[in-house]
C-alpha cells in the first residue's frame, strides 16, 4: 500500500479501477443534437409507451443498465454493487429500477452531479476491494422533472433567457477491478457552495462557482494545469454558466482554455426551444458514457476530466425564497497505455 | 459559531458574484416579447369579438351573447391545450397568450392533464386549480376591495 490515496482534498485510486463498458439511452430531443451518434439507443417516444413520465424514466434507466451490462458481457448476478440516483423526490426512479436487479444498492442524490458522484463511489468501492464489479447509473426525464420542479407540461409559459431543458435519458457505467482501458485515476469531491442565486431559472450561474472551486482544488492538489487534459467536460452549466466558469477560472489564474466543453451547452447545440442548454442527471451521464468513453476507447482522447455539477434545490426551498446551493464532483479518466496496446 | 465578520465577508462575496452574473446573463428580448404579446393577445381578442358578433347576429343582446362567447373561447383553448398546441402559443407570445381567458382555461386544463396520473380525486380533482387558484383567490379579493371603495365613495 505504498501509493498515497489522499492528495490534499483529492483522491487517487491506486489500483486504477476502470470503466469497462457504458450504456446510454436518450429521447427524441437529444437525438437532434450533435452528440446523437455517440448514444447506444435513441427512443423515439419520450414516454416509452408508458402511462406516466415517471415510469418512462425507469424504462430509460433499466435500458441503460442492461445495455452497459451487455456491452461488458456481464449478467446482473455478476454485479457486486449498484449505485445510482435521479432527480425525482426520494430518488424513486433509482429505487424502483434497483428493485429489478439482485445487486446491493446505494442510492445517491447530488442533483445533476450524481453522475460523477456515483462514479466516485463505484470507483472507490472497487479500488478498496469491496466490489470487483460495480455499476453506476443516473437518469432524468424532461416531463417528470418539469412536473416536479416547475409547471404542468401543457401550461402556456415563456421560458426565461437562462432556462435549461432537462435531458431525457439515462447513462450507466460498469466499473471493474483490473486492467481496463479507461481507468478512473483521481477524483475531487465537491464542496457545497451557495453564492446567493435565488432564481431557479439560473442554475448555470448557481453551479458555476462550485465547478470552479472543484476544478481549482483538483489542479492545485495534483499539481496539474488544464492543459494536462485533452477534454475537460463540465456537467450542465449551459452556455451562460460556462462563460461564468471561464471568467471565474481566469480570475483565479487558471484559465480553462480550449479543452473545455459543457455537456449541457453541447448536447442541445442548435436544437431550438432548449434555452441555454441541457440539464439533469442524464446530461453529463450520457455525454460521459457516450462521447467521452467511446472516444477514449478509440484512442481519440487519452485524458479527460469530467466535472458534473448539481443544483441542490427543491421546489419547496425556492418557493420559500431560499437560494440555490450547488456542488460539483470531478473525476479524472485516463487511457491505460498497456491496455491500449493489447486491445 | 458563525463569526460576524465572516458573515459580512460572505455577504460581500455573494453581492460581488451576483454583479458578475448580471454581466453574463442575457437580457430578455423585451421588444420582441412585447410585440409578440401585443399581436397574439390582439388576435385572440379579435377572435373573441368575431365569436361575439356571430352570437349577436342570431338576435342575442350583448348581455346574452357574452356568456356563450366566453364558453366558446374556453372550449377552443381547452381543445388546443389537449392537442398540445396552446403551450406553443404561450412559449411564443408570453402574456399575450396567458392574460386572455384562453390562458386561464389553459392553466386549468394543463394542470388537469398533468395530475390525472395521480388519480381523478387526489390528482386531477385536488390539483386542477394549482395554477388558476391564485388568480381566482386574488381576483375575488380585488373585486371585493374595488367594490368596497366604490360603495364608500358613493360612485
Amino acid at each position: 500500500m505504498g501509493e498515497q490515496r489522499r492528495i490534499g482534498s483529492s483522491l487517487r485510486f491506486a489500483s486504477r479501477p476502470a470503466i469497462v463498458a457504458t450504456g446510454t439511452v436518450v429521447g427524441p430531443m437529444e437525438a437532434k443534437g450533435p452528440l446523437t451518434q455517440w448514444f447506444d439507443t435513441v427512443v423515439d417516444d419520450a414516454m416509452y409507451g408508458e402511462r406516466t413520465p415517471e415510469k418512462a424514466e425507469r424504462r430509460f434507466m433499466q435500458d441503460a443498465i442492461d445495455i452497459a451490462l451487455g456491452n461488458a458481457s456481464l449478467q446482473p448476478e455478476n454485479v457486486h454493487l449498484m449505485v445510482g440516483g435521479d432527480l425525482l423526490n426520494q430518488i424513486v426512479t433509482s429505487a424502483f429500477t434497483a428493485a429489478k436487479y439482485p445487486a446491493p444498492f446505494l442510492g445517491l442524490y447530488g442533483a445533476c452531479s450524481t453522475c460523477t458522484e456515483g462514479l466516485i463511489v463505484a470507483a472507490a468501492m472497487v479500488d478498496a476491494g469491496y466490489a470487483d464489479i460495480a455499476v453506476s447509473v443516473t437518469s432524468s426525464h424532461y416531463q417528470s422533472a418539469e412536473r416536479q420542479f416547475r409547471y404542468p407540461i401543457e401550461l402556456n409559459i415563456q421560458r426565461k433567457a437562462t432556462s435549461q431543458y432537462t435531458v431525457t435519458g439515462a447513462g450507466a457505467m460498469v466499473v471493474a477491478r483490473g486492467a481496463g482501458k479507461v481507468a478512473v485515476t483521481e477524483a475531487t469531491i465537491g464542496r457545497v457552495l451557495d453564492l446567493g442565486i435565488k432564481d431557479p431559472n439560473q442554475m448555470g450561474p448557481a453551479m458555476a462557482p462550485a465547478a470552479a472551486d472543484t476544478l481549482f482544488r483538483h489542479f492545485a492538489d495534483l499539481g496539474r494545469t488544464p492543459e494536462y487534459y485533452d477534454l475537460i467536460l463540465t456537467g450542465d452549466l449551459g452556455s451562460v454558466g460556462s462563460s461564468i466558469l471561464h471568467e471565474l477560472m481566469r480570475k483565479r489564474g487558471v484559465p480553462l482554455g480550449d479543452a473545455h466543453r459543457d455537456s449541457g451547452a453541447w448536447i442541445f447545440q442548435g436544437v431550438p426551444g432548449t434555452g441555454v442548454g441541457g440539464s439533469g442527471c442524464a446530461c453529463a451521464a450520457v455525454t460521459l458514457g457516450g462521447y467521452v468513453f467511446k472516444q477514449m476507447m478509440a484512442n481519440e482522447l487519452s485524458r479527460a476530466l469530467v466535472v458534473a455539477t448539481g443544483a441542490l434545490l427543491s421546489s419547496l426551498t425556492w418557493q420559500q425564497g431560499e437560494s440555490v446551493p450547488a456542488v460539483a464532483h470531478a473525476v479524472a479518466l485516463e487511457v491505460q497505455p498497456q491496455a491500449a496496446a493489447t486491445s | 459559531m458563525t463569526h460576524p465578520g465572516k458573515k459580512k465577508q460572505h455577504a460581500d462575496e455573494q453581492a460581488q458574484y451576483q454583479r458578475l452574473v448580471a454581466v453574463h446573463v442575457p437580457k430578455p428580448p423585451l421588444v420582441r416579447n412585447l410585440v409578440a404579446a401585443f399581436v397574439v393577445g390582439g388576435l385572440i381578442s379579435v377572435l373573441g369579438q368575431a365569436v361575439l358578433n356571430a352570437f349577436m347576429s342570431t338576435g342575442m343582446a350583448l348581455d346574452e351573447a357574452s356568456a356563450p362567447t366566453l364558453a366558446t373561447m374556453i372550449l377552443i383553448s381547452a381543445v388546443l391545450t389537449g392537442l398540445s398546441i396552446y403551450h406553443h402559443v404561450g412559449e411564443f407570445a408570453g402574456a399575450g397568450a396567458a392574460v386572455p381567458i384562453t390562458g386561464f382555461a389553459n392553466t386549468i386544463v394543463a394542470a388537469a392533464m398533468d395530475f390525472k396520473r395521480e388519480g381523478f380525486v387526489l390528482g386531477m380533482g385536488a390539483k386542477m386549480f394549482i395554477i388558476a387558484g391564485p388568480v381566482i383567490v386574488y381576483g375575488i379579493v380585488a373585486g371585493v376591495l374595488v367594490s368596497a371603495i366604490r360603495w364608500w365613495t358613493g360612485m
